[in-house]
């Protein structure tokens, strides 16, 4: 337990604190595991309802995830490596999705992206109807997500800094030719793990689905949805679910975690 | 002394308020001995007219407070059976009350109380031009109904068998707030919604009715629970829902009697 120099660092009542609060976050993971129907968990699971629900949700987190990449690292880089007046408002702007409750940005989607919306409207004038479709699930996704790229991408390009770019840049490379052999090499531990947290915030998203998205199976109902719905009739359902999304929501973790590490990061250098 | 008054003055003023049209209510002459508080689980159909009513009913007896909670029938039942404290349980329908019988948690037998019927609900002007329940079988509305799986679903379901109309929804929500809401953002070209959300939700929602509505009637039952601390303030909850007051405001919000 104790690291090399011998010395461990943390008092043993600030440990004992970190255990309450470990298995306040645990007990929980574990009081559901113990309401589990192991004898009916695979047909439970392998419904034809929670099979569309999840492959709905995996192929939506993606392009979710995606569209979190293409906007996200510019967005990065803009913040990390530019000043202008105001730029600290929008960050915490660009940031609000990560605090603001999701039933909310559904609401401020609807009027953007709905029928009678901002955009939604001339868009519906063309024939392009964004509401109760598969795109407005990928668009509620990829709005609570894409904070959490932008996040710990920013971070990262702040913490590497800009000597190796500024070398480059000096030696002849124009920007987009250091941008593309040096800044991005550099962070991209971060931007793996940055993904990969928005894919799992994504596949839990929720709220501004079902606020903006509507319900149907096939083509809006992600697994969080079909969860909640099938809490209505068949709690094991619901909860072998849960289970299944826990799983998949401790991989993502574990992934983002290794990607993240030091020894991956010289590993990429 | 100077208390007593004020509380009397209190309780007037209050029964003034909250029922003028309601002589009857006179607290000073019943001097009852209820007393006590008591929480309400109650559907969330049910959230305008159960708070009317708990308004009234600590009128009448000033010694009581009645707190309430609203949520999906089926949430309530499941909050009541993991201990949740509740003294009286009102579902929108009969399958949640079943289940918290078979789980004996009920102090006596559950009071049928009001009945709902579906109803279509079109936003202001009605865009589609829906006129009947025929009408929302047309591929291009967008209609929004409830899953299958909760109450106004199922009831949706047996409506659509009786009219054998085939309905090719667009999203099937698991509350009926969530489809009244698609239908006044305009979302949505029609809902199938009770007539009491209808109603509820005033001019931003026009409601159309239609015969086979009467195929799937939703009643709804009220009891008192086991293990209330104030088990008479309950039950007293319980008879004034069922009784005139509660009747005359269920049916001014429009529900049925059973």
């Amino acid at each position: 337990m104790r690291p090399a120099d011998g010395y461990a660092g943390v008092p043993r009542w600030v440990a004992a604190v970190a255990v309450v609060g470990a298995l306040f976050v645990l007990l929980p993971l574990a009081a559901m595991v113990t309401r589990v129907n192991w004898g009916q968990f695979v047909p439970l699971v392998t419904s034809e309802a929670s099979v569309a629900a999840l492959l709905l949700s995996l192929r939506t987190s993606l392009a979710a995830t995606v569209l979190c990449i293409v906007f996200g690292v510019p967005m990065a880089l803009v913040l990390a490596r530019s000043a202008f007046r105001g730029q600290k408002i929008l960050r915490s702007l660009v940031l609000l999705p990560l605090v603001l409750p999701p039933v909310v940005g559904g609401i401020a989607l609807l009027y953007t992206f709905g029928r009678r919306g901002l955009i939604g409207q001339p868009l519906e004038a063309f024939g392009v109807s964004i509401a109760f479709s598969t795109t407005a699930v990928v668009l509620a996704q990829t709005f609570v997500a894409l904070p959490f790229l932008v996040l710990s991408l920013e971070g990262a390009l702040r913490t590497v800094g800009t000597r190796y770019e500024a070398v480059g840049a000096t030696l002849g490379a124009r920007p987009t030719t250091v941008l593309r052999r040096i800044t991005l090499p550099l962070v991209l531990p971060a931007l793996v793990s940055g993904s990969v947290l928005s894919f799992a915030r994504a596949l839990g998203e929720f709220g501004a689905t079902l606020t903006f998205a509507g319900s149907l199976q096939g083509t809006t109902r992600t697994l969080p949805l079909e969860i909640y719905l099938q809490r209505e009739t068949s709690p094991d359902t619901a909860v072998a679910l849960s289970l299944v999304l826990v799983v998949v929501a401790v991989v993502v973790v574990s992934i983002a975690h290794q990607a993240g590490s030091t020894k991956y990061l010289r590993g990429a250098l | 002394m100077n208390r007593l008054a004020l509380a009397a003055v209190a309780a007037a003023a209050l029964a003034l308020v909250g029922c003028a049209a309601q002589p009857s209510a006179e607290p000073s002459a019943t001097a009852d001995s209820l007393e006590g508080s008591i929480t309400v689980f109650a559907a969330a159909s049910l959230k305008t007219t159960f708070t009317d009513l708990a308004e009234r009913f600590e009128a009448e007896h000033p010694a009581t407070t009645v707190g309430l909670n609203f949520a999906g029938s089926s949430d309530l039942v499941t909050q009541i059976t993991e201990g949740a404290p509740a003294d009286v349980f009102a579902s929108a329908d009969s399958k949640n009350m079943t289940t918290l019988t078979d789980a004996a948690l009920n102090a006596g037998d559950p009071v049928d109380f009001a009945t709902n019927v579906l109803e279509i609900a079109v936003p202001p002007g009605n865009p589609a031009g829906i006129e009947s329940f025929a009408d929302l079988a047309n591929p291009d509305v967008k209609l929004v109904i409830c899953a299958p799986a909760v109450p106004c679903g199922a009831a949706t379901v047996t409506v659509e068998t009786a009219a054998g109309v085939d309905l090719a929804p667009v999203s099937e929500e698991s509350a009926v707030t969530d489809v009244l809401g698609k239908v006044t953002s305009g979302e949505a070209d029609a809902g199938l919604v009770y007539v009491t959300d209808v109603i509820g939700a005033g001019d931003a929602v026009e409601g159309i009715g239609f015969d086979e509505s009467a195929e799937a009637v939703n009643t709804y039952p009220i009891v008192a629970l086991d293990d209330s601390a104030a088990p008479d303030v309950a039950q007293a909850f319980v008879d004034f829902v069922a009784g005139a007051t509660g009747q005359k405001v269920l049916a001014a919000a429009g529900f049925g009697t059973p």
